[in-house]
């Protein structure tokens, strides 16, 4: 059977239309979440803890409460009347024990920034006054701050709600390591410290929230990713019936991740609304995003890897150490990073003995979530710079050791693939993007113009590098991961797409937008499916009063998980349309197909336009001569089958210039070369690799969690957290090598995350190659100036020798 | 009416030419410019990023400079002239720029563009045809953390060649 791609191919899909959203949104008529303000609304704010942990003894609100246009002062106490407590809990990840969270501290507050009181005013500004206001009698406790410490024998925990800091513990091995070891000709061993960081989407969350008394209708507008699993969430806590509760998401100024989890001020505005029947709204500012955002990353690594004298792998051992916050986020929890980065360690080569540890540790920091690529980036960086190493010590260029090392392009027999911590991937195209990311770069023109330069550099302290990354990127996850450990979170994609009485298509879909550009590219499928033009088609989202079931946005999941479901729908509705046009003419409609809007015969007559069905199927059904008119409206969902993600994969290079009398790195040019299988919209697509490789500049660089030895961040402003400008950032070189996924006839796979997951890695090996002639590297990311001059001048500051543990009597290990 | 008069807050009257028509207003002193714009008078195209003046999401032009309107307050502007993205929307004076936007997809979540549209209208009156890095440098004081910048620097050079893409 042709199906619908084959019908109309390389007509919209593939081509670089720009977004129909755009011109609303360069319009100034975007309309985000603190551009809504229904009539009445009163403005939440939060006092927050000013420690890292402290007890409250007493909260006096009295002043507060009476201060000009304040009407009510709400402590957890009053909170908890309408909203019970949650603990998260992977039903698989048995070892993972949160302490119960409530949506404002009780007794005591585990972070700095966590939510204490809540005031109710009729304006932001006279809420905000009488914060100043509250009396709270607090009590400091020593925090725990450093996640070594915290797993140290005997340590004190950082809530009392858990008997231990230890937030996970996972291993696995794969062949014989102890044996791989001994017998390799080199071993590189290092250690990594991958700084703590947070998403800055510009528009800090918000949500307003609306209870109806009369009917006990809960409506949620939210800046955020995922609203089917918010309606769960405010349901569960506010205990209403699932179908009373309505989220809806506006434009989302930017997301990352960061808007995908259930935060408790969030849940405290929802029970406010319950508790005084009348709609208020939360709109963090930037500050208090710094402290009250998941943050993420922060995890040091010590690993090794063995060679032979040729260069093939025998073996990878790494230890991870992830630093979580005081309690693990709700409802997804915050081991994703750790297990990503974790699973995916040495995924893109052949890696015949594996031994592997990771671990993460509760303390009084921010709890730690989902940011754009969780895990990946750090997955790969480890194993690149290793890589480099090796390369090193065995005298090889880089390119040579990773093309030896490289899994194949798909196994013989058609199976998967299997990663070292045993994740099975699809077919990749390692060497094709290889070769034409060195093509692209350049690169024997650039090691030579390198090797030209070397005099030069140690005259004017300026050295260049070039680093490499080659990765292996998850999309489309979650089938396998939340339903199997009770989490109330879909795994599917929806499309429900129906011939409105209009003539025009309206699609809605379970998938949501942050400016990705999953509309669009809905909107290009749906309209080549159904041979309509793309201004007939109409694609709407984020809202669980309106759209079938399903996920939202994570793990690059939009157009590889809906749009197939759009694909499946689009085809179902046309069979339907046929069907109509078949009843009404007497013609068999395997002869008709769509053409331009209409559908015509098989000589190519037209028969009816879409408007002409439509009123028919809506209308006028009589002379429709069949025993049953189809349905207009069809609903098709998707989820990986085969498997539970799709493996997207690609190679990223960094250029990169150090200058060490001021320790500043200098990124010269960036090329990315990604197979993420069928691409829909090459100029939206490029643009979000870009998007997620500055985002990746920025973390190798500049972004950093600062937090004092007393638990308190200490760069928490946009004036002082640094993310990338315009000024600083390279020419981004943008490739793809396409191939299609097997399981889907789309054959899309995921790609929103492609630029985040190696430019880390990239940037790592660059600056190290720049500075491998003396004989210094950077370990610790983000490789700021000071990082830079330290590693140069203070020997004391410079990577401490790594001892990872011996392979004897390591019981713990289990096969996979 | 204005509902965010505040009680027992000092208050001034204002007046002033918003996008190209006299306006007068009774405002809080403390209210900054931005807070003013899109809560009293529902002008929302200009964003809040940061409060501190690094962002660049809320700018907007007073007696033709662009400022921070976060860092501005309301009562400042009092005999001034404002004009926001919807004014210059309305009147066409950004056109071309956002023509060049919409065709090199400059924009992903939006909530930058406004600001982003502002500061390159600004570029492009005083220097008509800026290099790439003249419009880098121009636009390092406007965030945007969903591109990778590279379509932003695309489209104002594209408006620069008054080219259709
Ligand atoms: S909000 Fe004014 S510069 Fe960021
Ligand atoms: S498009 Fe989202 S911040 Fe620029």
């Amino acid at each position: 059977m042709s199906g619908p791609l084959e019908q109309a191919d390389g007509r919209l899909i593939g081509a670089s239309v720009p977004r129909p959203d755009a011109q609303r949104l360069a319009a100034g008529c975007g309309r985000y979440l603190d551009d809504l303000s229904p009539h009445g609304v009163q403005h939440v704010v939060f006092y927050r803890s000013p420690f890292a942990r402290a007890r409250i003894h007493a909260i006096d609100v009295t002043q507060a409460a009476a201060m000009p246009g304040v009407s009510a002062v709400l402590t957890g106490a009053d909170i908890a009347t309408v909203c019970a407590p949650w603990t998260t809990r992977l039903a698989l990840v048995t070892t993972h024990v949160s302490a119960s969270q409530t949506p404002l501290a009780i007794d005591e507050a585990y972070w700095q920034g966590e939510a204490v009181v809540a005031v109710v005013a009729a304006t932001r500004a006279q809420a905000e006054d009488a914060l100043e206001a509250i009396e709270i009698d607090w009590e400091e406790v020593d925090p725990v701050v450093d996640p070594e410490a915290a797993l140290a024998p005997g340590a004190p925990t950082c809530h009392p709600g858990i008997a231990t800091n230890l937030a996970l513990e996972s291993h696995a091995s794969r062949g014989d390591p102890g044996v791989a070891f001994a017998g390799a000709h080199r071993v590189v061993a290092r250690r990594f410290k991958f700084g703590r960081q947070t998403g800055v989407p510009l528009e800090p969350r918000g949500i307003l929230a609306s209870f109806d008394r009369r009917t006990g209708e809960l409506d949620i507008q939210q800046s955020h990713q995922v609203p089917f699993q918010m309606q769960e969430i405010f349901a569960a806590q506010l205990d209403l019936p699932l179908e009373k509760v309505r989220v809806a998401c506006p434009d989302v100024g930017g997301a990352f991740g960061i808007k995908l989890h259930a935060y408790a001020d969030e849940i405290a505005v929802a029970a406010i609304a319950v508790l005084l029947g009348r709609p208020v709204k939360f709109q963090a500012d930037r500050l208090e995003s710094f402290v009250s955002d998941v943050h993420a990353r922060d995890a040091s690594v010590d690993a090794q890897l063995a060679v032979d004298a040729d260069g093939r792998i025998l073996g990878l051992d790494v230890d991870l150490l992830f630093c979580f916050g005081a309690v693990s986020v709700y409802p997804r929890s915050s081991t994703g990073e750790a297990l990503q980065a974790f699973s995916l360690s040495g995924a893109a080569y052949q890696v015949p003995a594996f031994r592997g540890r990771v671990r993460g540790a509760f303390v009084n920091k921010v709890p730690t979530g989902a940011y754009r690529a969780v895990g990946q980036p750090i997955a790969n960086a480890v194993i690149e710079q290793l890589m480099d190493d090796a390369a090193a010590a065995i005298g090889m260029d880089p390119v040579a050791l990773r093309r030896l090392n490289h899994l194949p392009s798909r196994p013989d027999d058609g199976s998967m693939l299997l990663t070292p911590g045993g994740i099975p991937l699809g077919p990749l195209s390692l060497d094709a993007c290889l070769d034409q990311v060195l093509e692209r770069m350049d690169y024997p023109g650039l090691r030579a113009a390198q090797a030209d330069a070397a005099a030069d550099a140690a005259a004017s302290g300026v050295y260049r590098g070039i680093g490499l990354c080659t990765f292996v990127e998850l999309t489309g996850v979650g089938a396998s991961i939340y339903g199997p450990n009770a989490v109330r979170v879909a795994g599917k994609e929806s499309v429900r797409l129906s011939l409105a009485p209009s003539g025009r298509i309206v699609c809605r879909t379970s998938a949501t937008e942050q400016g990705q550009g999953t509309r669009t590219g809905l909107t290009q499928i749906v309209a080549q499916a159904l041979e309509v033009p793309m201004e007939l088609v109409a694609v709407a989202g984020g809202d669980t009063g309106r759209d079938p079931h399903g996920g939202g946005a994570w793990a690059s999941r939009g157009i590889a998980l809906a749009g197939e479901a759009a694909l499946l729908a689009a085809a179902d509705l046309r069979a339907n349309i046929l069907a109509v046009a078949a009843g009404l003419t007497g013609k068999e409609a395997a002869t008709l197909r769509l053409a331009a809007g209409a559908v015509v015969d098989a000589g190519n007559a037209q028969l009816f336009t879409l408007q002409e069905i439509a009123r028919f199927a809506h209308y006028d059904t009589i002379p429709i001569k069949l025993a049953a008119i189809p349905e207009m409206t069809v609903e098709r969902s998707y989820t990986p089958i085969g498997k539970p993600y799709f493996a997207a994969n690609g190679i990223q290079a960094a250029h990169v210039e150090v200058d060490v009398g001021t320790g500043m790195v200098k990124v010269l040019d960036m090329w990315v070369v990604e197979d993420c299988g069928r691409v829909i919209n090459p100029l939206l697509t490029d643009e979000q690799i870009r998007g997620g490789v500055v985002q990746g500049i920025g973390a190798a660089l500049f972004e950093e969690c600062i937090y004092s030895e007393s638990g308190q961040m200490s760069n928490a402003s946009l004036a002082d957290y640094l993310i990338p400008m315009a000024g600083e950032m390279p020419q981004i070189h943008v490739g793809h090598v396409s191939t299609p996924e097997r399981e889907t006839s789309l054959g899309a796979k995921g790609v929103g995350e492609a630029g985040t997951v190696g430019a880390i890695g990239a940037i790592w090996c660059a600056v190290n190659d720049a500075l491998r002639p003396l004989a210094q590297t950077v370990w610790r990311q983000p490789f700021t100036p000071a990082h830079v001059l330290d590693v140069l001048h203070h020997p004391e500051a410079r990577m401490a020798p790594v001892a990872l543990r011996p392979f004897d009597g390591d019981g713990s290990a289990v096969e996979n | 009416m204005n509902d965010l008069l505040e009680t027992g807050v000092e208050e001034a009257g204002i007046s002033f030419v918003l996008n190209g028509r006299p306006v007068r207003h009774v405002v809080p002193v403390r209210r900054n410019l931005v807070d003013f714009l899109r809560h009293d008078l529902g002008l929302t195209a200009a964003h809040v990023g940061c409060e501190v003046g690094v962002c660049g999401a809320c700018n907007v032009r007073v007696d033709g400079a662009v400022v921070r309107g976060c860092l501005m307050l309301a009562v400042q502007v009092d005999g001034l002239a404002v004009d926001t993205i919807e004014g210059m929307n309305d009147s066409g004076e950004i056109a071309g720029l956002q023509r060049a936007f919409v065709a090199c997809n400059a924009l992903q979540c939006g909530y930058c563009t406004p600001g982003m549209l502002m500061t390159a209208c600004e570029l492009l009156r005083q220097n008509a045809c800026p290099s790439r890095g003249e419009i880098r440098d121009a636009i390092s004081g406007n965030y945007c953390r969903c591109t990778g910048y590279q379509s932003i620097v695309d489209a104002v050079a594209l408006a620069a060649q008054g080219g259709q893409p």
